[in-house]
């Protein structure tokens, strides 16, 4: 692989992002709301339930970590979106880069669009409500760093849709986290799906996350073996995820899509 | 650079798009690829730009035959233009080129993007972004970009469709002074006669997938009893029967 081919694939969504104040608005946009729109859900709960006191604390940073993955993924969606919308399809792929560059790039530039989004949200949610991802304290790298992988894979596997299908399936693109978020377990514990759910949900590394993430804010207990064994499915379906973008890719090149891909 | 394509076939299911076709192009010559809408041309465009996969057939590029293990190190030699593949519309004239500079490994990058800016007359929209220029603007960009590397072959996709007869004029002019100054094949796909009779030294004509005939402009003006090229074209569209 080549770095600076790497750095000239990002460059370009760099670009993007520098020269538009807006872009970097609705980039922050969502999270926030979607922190303020949690707060204020789980403070209710807080006051009118009996259920255990760290409410706020445990919604809330579940919806961090959940628009994490989100962001993630819809960040590799949209920069692959924005070769399709502006036509530029064809010059990408006729320019001497490898499939792996493309894929390096995108991964690479994804986590700085999820940044850009998180963390000003993340802090807002320290004054306003007292709630501090941080406090999670080292686990939470383990943690961001599989909800990353994870949602670069499911990137990953909808822009391998794009390639494969082109535009029309742009709709899955924004489908595909809504599709897996009741299986993820992300505000609630496994034992609430039914008990043929749970060995579906499982099989995803998102129930090992959200599960771990609950047990260090209410107990207080790191279990690393859960955070390794979340870390190693991320990696498997990543592993799939790249193997399926290049069977996509060989798919497109047969079916002649690649040719002047556009809106 | 030297192309040779040799019984190139593409079926999509059911339907032949490229019927086994066989060219060559010379070094530093210009072949004009002709023919009605829907006659393979852009298939054919896109088999040699490794976009496409043939279903059968060759291409080979200096000797080299276009494969999946050498096609980065072809493709840093070639470049594409065409009116219907644009430039990310956000970005500057001068980051569009600079991105695509690094992306084929362009050293001298500012020199490289200054010289072709001057070449091309755009230097005065440089810091314009690519979405917000006009039709000649934006042609005259997608030939900087195409030209950014040094491309020892070029493919060019009706490169003057929808100028106006001054700006039209001016990139064919362009192009014929860049030929005579640099290495360049040129591979034309163009529904303007007259550009083809003026920068093409061999036509190939294309109906239904296939090459239905090839020669010099006034080899085939001579032999299919025409004034011009255009009229030419049009008794090679309109036959039934398939010349060869």
């Amino acid at each position: 692989m080549n770095l600076n081919k790497i750095f000239a694939l990002s460059l370009r969504h760099v670009y993007l992002i520098k020269g538009s104040f807006p872009r970097i608005l609705d980039l922050i946009y969502w999270p926030t709301v979607q922190i303020f729109l949690w707060g204020f859900i789980s403070k209710f709960f807080t006051l009118n339930s009996s259920y255990f006191e760290n409410t706020v604390g445990i919604i809330l940073s579940a919806a961090i970590l959940y628009d994490f993955l989100f962001r993630s993924s819809i960040s590799y969606n949209m920069m692959f979106l924005e070769e399709i919308w502006s036509r530029n399809f064809t010059n990408l792929f006729i320019a001497p880069i490898k499939i792996s560059e493309i894929i390096a790039s995108l991964t690479f530039t994804a986590i700085l669009r999820t940044l850009i989004g998180l963390v000003p949200a993340a802090l807002l949610a320290i004054p306003i409500f007292g709630v501090s991802i941080f406090k999670i304290g080292i686990p939470l790298i383990l943690l961001l760093i599989t909800l990353y992988i994870f949602g670069v894979t499911l990137g990953l596997l909808v822009t391998s849709g794009l390639v494969r299908f082109g535009p029309s399936f742009e709709n899955i693109a924004w489908a595909s986290l809504f599709f897996l978020a009741p299986l993820g377990c992300i505000y609630y514990p496994i034992e609430i799906l039914p008990v043929w759910l749970q060995f579906i949900a499982k099989l995803l590394p998102l129930v090992h996350i959200f599960e771990e993430m609950r047990n260090i804010l209410i107990y207080d207990s790191v279990n690393y073996l859960h955070i390794l064994k979340a870390i190693f499915i991320s990696f498997l379906y990543f592993t799939f995820g790249i193997l399926i973008f290049y069977l996509s890719y060989e798919g497109a090149k047969n079916r002649g899509t690649l040719m002047n891909m556009g809106e | 650079m030297k192309l040779k394509v040799q019984n190139l076939v593409k079926k999509f299911n059911s339907i032949t798009a490229v019927n086994n076709i066989s060219f060559e192009i010379e070094k530093n010559s210009t072949l004009g690829l002709l023919g009605p809408n829907g006659c393979g041309k852009t298939t054919s465009i896109g088999m040699m730009l490794g976009l496409i996969t043939p279903t059968s057939g060759k291409i080979y590029i200096d000797d080299t035959c276009l494969e999946p293990k050498n096609r980065i190190e072809l493709l840093s030699l070639m470049n594409f233009a065409s009116p219907y593949v644009e430039l990310p519309k956000k970005l500057t004239v001068k980051q569009n080129l600079e991105v695509y500079a690094r992306l084929y490994g362009v050293v001298e990058i500012r020199k490289r993007v200054s010289e072709m800016a001057e070449d091309l007359n755009i230097t005065s929209f440089l810091n314009k972004k690519t979405g917000e220029l006009s039709s000649g603007q934006k042609n005259r960009v997608a030939l900087a970009k195409s030209l950014i590397n040094k491309p020892k072959l070029l493919f060019l996709d009706e490169p003057t469709a929808s100028l106006d007869p001054d700006v039209g004029d001016f990139v064919r002019e362009f192009i014929e002074k860049y030929k005579k100054k640099n290495e360049l094949t040129i591979l034309l796909a163009s529904h303007n006669m007259k550009e083809v009779e003026r920068l093409c030294n061999k036509i190939i004509m294309m109906k239904k997938g296939e090459i239905v005939d090839s020669g010099t402009c006034n080899q085939l003006i001579k032999k299919h009893g025409r004034q011009n090229l255009e009229d030419t074209f049009l008794k090679i569209a309109r036959s039934k029967s398939e010349l060869k």
